[in-house]
């Protein structure tokens, strides 16, 4: 048996997840979790996420085998290639398969949170492709830190909104995109990036993402003929690290989701409920969620999805963290040795590997690649004349 | 049993009157004098906002107020420990988000709130469905729980809604967050009929009553109003002094039409 979760209709991973929002909205993640249960158990449907995903996005995505860092480091590290969808990272799976949902329920506009702007980018590119409107929430601080996305969305027909409120990053952004979806959810959609939120959101946007998994496991089985020792992914709000985790979970893997050290949700938050899920948060004595601190927008981010609450409880997977310097430090690493710049997100699951490859000798370790760096180029090169 | 609220409310409805129920950010400066200004102009009942670090259902007024008191060091406790000291003699309920109650723990949380005075809760964030621990335990302290109703509900929803809430029925004026509007959306009373309909307790529209013209207008279908953004402004900008002017004219024009 699976020890993987399908919630039922209280949205619960164990005592995590739930659907904890303001009464306007229950109505429309009711029709939500329906028309996603429906889609997903129509082969038309199904068939048509495939098309779009393939023909659009570029699915399959590689796996590489990183010859030179295997060498340098003593393991078997294969890389499963996210950033080479189109629009340069994981995020486009979930939001093809949201917006086809969308459109299937009669929605003619999106809305979506953005923080390094990966999903913003993949929101405002499928708005584009199937005729949806769209607007963005993205923090004031990640809008300066994240410009050539913002422009990318711009360019695509989306608007961008940057949020001024709060710590002015991603937790902000989702703030700003829930007051949106309250005023105008007759008409629109709710394109959450990642595997949080109420349910059906983080139950939904993972079974977007198990492709990445699902693939995986097949790939690592034809190259290695058996599965990898360790499976390694970043986790922001956690979706790129379920998607793989995915293919994985009923294995002896061990699942390890890296977490920077300035937002570790499981590592140093506690139970806790906001943006509409009950999960492991960074909060103070009173229960205000704490601003997180991180290099990378994308993981700026105090709280983390359901899922990954419920399999660290039971003790299937891990969450160590990585400090920024780790991260500037893997980044460069990554590129000088395979040709390949990482996102920021995910040279945190490269930090790690780099800093345990001593206590996994001769293993094989699949790390999901999650984006690629050039959003990144830019900050990392102001960090890196600072450094000087 | 019918709480302190509901009684309160009930009183004015029995007496031909409509309920004003103004809102104040808790930990504000000059906020404790803001309640005492709506007692003393004819408010029924004040609820009392516990500031949240993430407000989803607040528009940008009530944010800024809630910021402000963060910044300035409020939490539950030193407003619970104000409330406690406060006899302004009207029943005074807490709008706060459900963290604050998790965190704390339901049930400390609800015998905190009856320690202090305090009648009821108003947890914008907490629906129906995730409602029962927390109702539990403010059943069990005494505590009466309002619910929301939204113009998105189905038919079979409401009665469901209005079944669990104590005190009153918080009829959301429209789709959105709280904020001063021009005119009331059509939805409000709309809505309020609906809700009239399946319950006979007091039903209050609140979220977007921005001003007393649009407090008449709601108050006739529904037994009342709850003002939240309007008043704020007024603290903010004006201070208590300002906050009792405006619940003085309120009441004023809901006591002066005929209904
Ligand atoms: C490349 C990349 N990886 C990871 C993340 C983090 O999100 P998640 O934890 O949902 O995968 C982001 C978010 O912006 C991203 O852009």
């Amino acid at each position: 048996m699976s020890i993987m979760v399908t919630p039922g209709a209280d949205g619960r991973f164990g005592e995590f997840g739930g659907r904890f929002v303001p009464e306007t909205l229950i109505p429309a993640c009711q029709e939500l979790e329906a028309a996603f249960n429906d889609a997903w158990a129509d082969p038309s449907f199904r068939k048509e996420l495939d098309e779009v995903l393939h023909e659009y996005a570029g699915r399959p995505s590689n796996i590489t085998e990183c010859h030179n860092l295997s060498e340098q480091l003593g393991i078997r590290l294969i890389l499963k290639r996210e950033d080479l969808n189109h629009t340069g990272s994981h995020k486009i799976n979930n939001v093809i398969g949201q917006t086809l949902l969308a459109k299937r329920m009669g929605k003619k506009r999106i809305v979506a949170e953005t923080g390094a702007g990966q999903h913003g980018v993949a929101s405002a590119t499928a708005a584009a492709l199937m005729g949806l409107d769209c607007k963005v929430y993205m923090g004031a601080v990640d809008v300066a830190r994240q410009e050539l996305n913002v422009f990318r969305m711009k360019l695509l027909g989306s608007d961008v909104e940057a949020v001024i409120s709060g710590s002015q990053t991603l937790k902000d952004a989702v703030n700003e995109a829930m007051r949106d979806w309250v005023a105008t959810v007759e008409s629109t959609h709710y394109c959450l990036g990642s595997v949080m939120g109420p349910h059906p959101y983080p139950y939904m946007v993972r079974q977007f993402h198990r492709v990445i998994g699902d693939e995986a496991y097949a790939q690592c089985n034809d190259l290695l003929g058996t599965n990898p020792d360790v499976v390694v992914a970043c986790v922001g709000g956690g979706s790129n690290a379920m998607g793989i985790f995915s293919g994985f979970i009923d294995t002896s893997a061990r699942l390890i989701g890296v977490e920077p050290a300035g937002g570790a949700a499981v590592g140093r938050g506690q139970p806790g409920v906001v943006h509409g899920m009950k999960s492991y948060l960074m909060q103070d004595e009173y229960g205000q969620v704490q601003e997180a601190h991180s290099i990378s927008a994308g993981l700026d981010y105090p709280g983390v999805g359901p899922e990954h609450s419920y399999l660290a409880s039971i003790g299937r997977t891990e969450y160590p963290t990585v400090t920024d310097d780790e991260v500037i430090n893997a980044f460069q690493v990554m590129s000088r040795a395979e040709g390949i710049i990482p996102a920021l997100e995910c040279a945190h699951a490269m930090a790690w590997i780099i800093r345990e490859a001593h206590t996994m000798k001769g293993k094989t370790v699949l790390m999901n690649l999650s984006g690629r760096g050039d959003k990144d180029v830019g900050q990392m090169m102001g960090i890196l004349d600072g450094l000087k | 049993m019918t709480g302190r609220l509901e009684t309160a409310l009930r009183a004015r409805i029995d007496g031909g009157g409509k309920c004003l129920v103004p809102y104040i950010t808790g930990g504000y400066p000059g906020w404790v004098e803001s309640i005492r200004a709506c007692a003393a102009n004819g408010a029924d009942a004040v609820e009392i906002g516990i500031p949240f670090s993430d407000p989803v259902m607040d528009g940008p007024i009530i944010q800024q107020a809630s910021q402000v008191s963060l910044d300035a060091g409020t939490t539950p406790i030193s407003i619970l420990q104000e409330v406690r000291t406060l006899d302004v003699g009207i029943p005074l309920a807490v709008m706060c988000y459900y963290n604050t109650v998790f965190h704390a723990g339901e049930k400390r949380f609800a015998s905190d709130l009856a320690a202090a005075g305090v009648s009821a809760a108003i947890i914008p964030d907490l629906p129906l469905e995730e409602s029962t621990d927390w109702t539990a335990a403010a059943d069990a302290a005494g505590i009466e729980t309002v619910m929301l109703a939204a113009p998105t509900a189905p038919d079979e929803r409401l009665p469901r809604v209005t079944e669990r809430a104590r005190g009153f029925v918080y009829s959301v004026g429209l789709l959105g967050v709280t904020g001063e509007r021009t005119s009331l959306a059509g939805t409000a009373t709309a809505l309020a009929a609906r809700v009239k309909k399946v319950t006979e307790k007091p039903v209050l529209v609140g979220v977007g009553v921005s001003n007393a013209e649009q407090a008449v207008e709601a108050s006739r279908v529904a037994d009342g109003v709850i003002m939240g953004a309007s008043v704020v402004r007024r603290m903010i900008e004006g201070g208590p002094d300002a906050v009792g002017a405006y619940v003085r004219e309120v009441r004023e024009a809901l006591d002066s039409t005929a209904w």
